[in-house]
């Protein structure tokens, strides 16, 4: 069966029907981006409902593809279906990479479906491909699908904020509670895990990251009906692995009754839409910015004759429609 | 472009732990610009078929150390053909010449031996995706 010629609604009719390989052959057409990956998009709607979707982050080495591997375990009793996401950052020098999360998931249930994902270098690339290989997924059937991430870098926290349900992994030592109080990554958590809680120190994290969700409540940043839980695990054992996979599917729950499911897929829709734009406007500015006309504006700033400021104010109404009103018909 | 992107599963079929070797092709291929999924020790083929389908391998390389290949290499083939996957096979390590041409005779689109450079480990693999 030759599959690399094949049709996009035959990749997916037969992706739908349980064929492995088109699933793999759709998620490489979505991650190459172009017109082909827009039509796989087009024609894998999210199904209403749709799968749970959790993204789970953290700094590298903190557990998490580990945590991964032992959640397939305990979730495919209930959910048979699982799919993860894996996406390890690119050499930024050659745009090789060596994607190595399924290392530790071997011996994972069978039915589980991986997918290593490099960062290729563009992060903006990956904030259009996860998306669209989150719709691949679950028009395939799979539920729930987690994405792993190494929350580094707004976009990956975006990435993983526009999950359903966000867990936030960490270990002993990663600092104190002024780390714990930055903003950032622990700001998205919907549940908290303190991977490795048999390493000392890990009673220290656990109150530190306490002691930042006390602040929430007196700066009015909390959620009165949902505190995210802390949870200690060691994924190597397995201990406290069950309770992660309650505290997720209790965060669903709670996600649902409260109207807030809606409210979090508004938000994705919202940054998937924002980032298809970002693509086309960054790609109208590279053309305006490599025309010839440009170009002798461009040297007049090097020159120092015309100020970047000026440039820019001249050439924003070529790509921002308000501005191109406000110059007037002179400069259209 | 992203697209051309070679992508590589690269695993250490059944009892064999001698892993340097495949970890200093995996880097080799990284920094020819290729994605390796680094699947590592202890895999079986049925486990590398279902890791081939779900990352849309261009090719497989397994590394063997063991004197297992002539055992081994043809199974991995069967569970391939089993499977309907037409991904290239390559074998690396340890493999004494007369056993390469029975190896690619049986099917393995190549054979490299121990003193590859990183140069031909890469001509390899790029020629073997495109199907030559």
């Amino acid at each position: 069966m030759s599959i690399r010629g094949a049709p996009v609604e035959e990749l997916i009719r037969r992706a739908i029907a349980g064929d492995r390989r088109s699933t793999g052959r759709l998620l490489s057409l979505v991650e190459a981006g172009g017109t082909e990956a827009e039509r796989v998009t087009e024609l894998t709607p999210s199904p209403t409902g749709g799968a749970h979707i959790v993204g789970i982050t953290g700094p590298p080495g903190s557990g998490k593809s580990t945590l991964v591997a032992r959640l397939i375990g305990v979730a495919s009793g209930a959910a048979p279906r699982p799919a993860v996401l894996a996406v390890d950052p690119s050499s930024p020098l050659t745009g090789g990479a060596i994607l190595g999360d399924r290392v530790r998931m071997t011996g994972v249930d069978s039915g589980a479906f991986i997918r290593s994902m490099a960062t290729r270098g563009h992060i903006g690339g990956l904030a259009l491909a996860i998306p669209g290989a989150v719709r691949v997924l679950e028009a395939a059937g799979f539920d729930p699908v987690m994405i792993e991430t190494v929350g580094v870098g707004q976009v990956e926290v975006d990435i993983t904020a526009a999950a359903d349900t966000t867990v936030v992994v960490v270990t002993p030592g990663m600092g104190d509670a002024v780390q714990a109080s930055k903003a950032g990554l622990l700001e998205v958590a919907d549940v908290f895990v303190v991977n490795k809680a048999d390493r000392p120190g890990a009673t220290g994290t656990r109150r530190d990251l306490e002691l930042m969700l006390e602040l929430s409540h007196v700066t009015g940043h909390e959620d009165a009906d949902y505190r995210p839980p802390i949870l200690m695990t060691n994924s190597l054992d397995g201990q406290g692995v069950v309770e992660v996979c309650e505290a997720i599917i209790d965060h669903r729950t709670y996600l649902e009754s409260s109207g807030k499911l809606a409210e979090r897929r508004h938000r994705r829709a919202r940054f998937e839409v924002a980032n298809r734009l970002q693509g086309r406007f960054d790609r109208s500015l590279a053309d305006l910015l490599d025309s010839d006309p440009v170009r002798i504006l461009l040297d007049q700033v090097a020159a120092g004759t015309v100020s970047p400021a000026a440039a820019a104010r001249r050439l924003a109404q070529h790509l921002v429609p308000s501005e191109a009103r406000a110059a007037g018909p002179q400069f259209s | 472009m992203a697209e051309d992107r070679i992508r590589v599963v690269l695993a250490k079929l059944g009892l064999d732990g001698h892993d340097r070797g495949i970890k200093v092709v995996a880097r080799m291929l990284r920094d020819a610009g290729m994605e390796v999924i680094y699947l590592g020790l202890r895999q079986t083929a049925d486990t590398i078929v279902a890791a081939a389908e779900q990352e849309d391998a261009d090719v497989i390389g397994l590394s063997m150390h063991n004197a297992g290949h002539l055992t081994l290499a043809p199974a991995m083939l069967g569970a391939l053909r089993a499977a309907d996957l037409d991904i290239p096979l390559v074998v690396g390590g340890i493999v004494p010449d007369d056993d390469a041409a029975g190896l690619e005779e049986a099917g393995v689109a190549a054979v490299l031996g121990p003193g590859a450079t990183a140069e031909e480990v890469v001509a390899t693999i790029r020629r073997v995706v495109r199907g030559e």
